[in-house]
């Protein structure tokens, strides 16, 4: 096992190509969850969790079932019911096992099953062909970059919150010019590692 | 309970009354990532156009048999079939375009929009006029997607569907990732300012 080639997967997933400054997926949750830090470490959390589990499960169904039936061209409607199912079991076993846990959480859970990154992390595995190892790095990597862009994003609304904003650019435009300059900020990360 | 109304107004309804993008705030994705040329911006409402439409034809004509408690599974699965359908001819007859905006006409499939006007409207009204109101909604939709190409690529690339219109790049960053957040949020406050001005309206949309 290469941990070289691992570490740079998830650096590039998570900084280089952050799922949300340079990909511009999820962007619905991004703006959605950022108006308070809590929400946004809540969903953060909730979100590199099954974005990764959903990368191991579908990795095997791709594998195992959709190559050999040769079947692969199905591959849209097999990974948004091979998601939507595990986001659904997630949701009733930890309402079983720790309710604790569901109450904090559980309201993330149901915002998940029809997210773009989510689907779009098992569509780009299967694209670029990566083994299981890879799969889950790549899965890590894109949680982890999407946990970053979350947050910074939250600290910022939240002191934007006190500032005279001109009364056109309130609520959604104004975000938008928010992340527009730390997407340019993000921009200085390309070219640090090349794949 | 949503009262009747004609065609021409449903469809109007879309494009302006409840833009997808300036007004409802909802499936923002696509606005930035394929809107770096008009081209590849109208080759993706047309797809969404295609899907809306499909799929709101398709929930309206099983409205009476799905049984409402597994309407969800039943939508996703429809909103997925149709979405193979058009990633599987563009990738046949749209090659250049396609190798740009593919992954994100795969995720078409995750719109928050199509699902709702799904729910929403198709799950309770007739054939025709969920088609209409699809129809609109793309409409909406695709105007949305190829207004912001444009500034992106007037001043970006100073030139319209890949043909060269003004012999400069007098803004090289609209053309980046940074430019799509720009373009949006300028033409959404644009927006509201003319809500604010001429109709007196609020102003503060979405989220």
């Amino acid at each position: 096992m290469d941990f070289g080639k691992l570490f740079e997967l998830i650096i590039a997933a998570s900084v280089i190509n952050n799922f949300v400054f340079t990909r511009f997926l999820g962007l619905c949750i991004f703006f959605g969850v950022t108006k308070k830090m809590d929400t946004a470490v809540g969903m953060s959390i909730t979100f590199t969790a099954v974005m990764m589990i959903s990368a191991a499960l579908s990795w095997v169904v791709f594998k195992y079932i959709m190559i050999p039936l040769d079947i692969t061209f199905l591959k849209i409607i097999i990974f948004i019911g091979v998601v939507a199912a595990f986001v659904q079991s997630a949701d009733t076993i930890m309402r079983k096992v720790s309710p604790g846990m569901y109450f904090k959480l559980g309201v993330y859970l149901a915002l998940i099953t029809t997210n773009c990154i989510i689907i779009a992390v098992p569509l780009i595995n299967a694209g670029e062909g990566y083994n299981f190892i890879e799969s889950l790095a790549f899965g890590l990597g894109s949680g982890l970059g999407f946990a970053l862009a979350l947050v910074i994003m939250a600290s910022i609304r939240e002191k934007l919150e006190l500032a005279d904003v001109p009364r056109p650019f309130r609520g959604l435009p104004i975000s938008f010019i928010t992340a527009a300059l730390i997407a340019l900020a993000f921009t200085g990360f390309s070219g640090l590692i090349t794949l | 309970m949503i009262k009747q109304r004609s065609n021409w107004e449903l469809i109007k309804n879309g494009i302006f009354g409840e833009n997808t993008i300036f007004r409802m705030a909802i499936s923002l994705c696509p606005s930035i990532a394929v809107t770096t040329g008009i081209r590849n911006a109208f080759y993706m409402g047309i797809a969404v156009i295609f899907v809306q439409v499909m799929v709101n034809v398709s929930v309206s004509a099983i409205r009476k048999i799905i049984h409402p408690r597994i309407r969800i599974p039943i939508f996703m699965l429809i909103i997925a079939g149709w979405v193979s359908v058009i990633d599987m001819t563009m990738a046949a007859f749209a090659r250049p375009a396609y190798k740009e905006i593919g992954l994100y006409i795969q995720l078409i499939v995750a719109f928050a929009s199509i699902f709702a006007r799904a729910e929403v409207f198709a799950s309770k009204n007739k054939m025709t006029s969920s088609a209409m109101d699809g129809l609109g909604m793309g409409i909406g939709f695709l105007v949305a997607l190829v207004l912001i190409g444009f500034f992106r690529e007037l001043l970006g690339k100073g030139a319209l569907w890949g043909m060269p219109i003004i012999h400069s790049k007098p803004m090289l960053i609209m053309i980046m990732p940074t430019g799509g957040f720009f373009a949006v949020g300028f033409l959404m406050a644009f927006f509201n300012w003319i809500d604010i001005k001429f109709f007196g309206g609020k102003g503060a949309s979405g989220v």
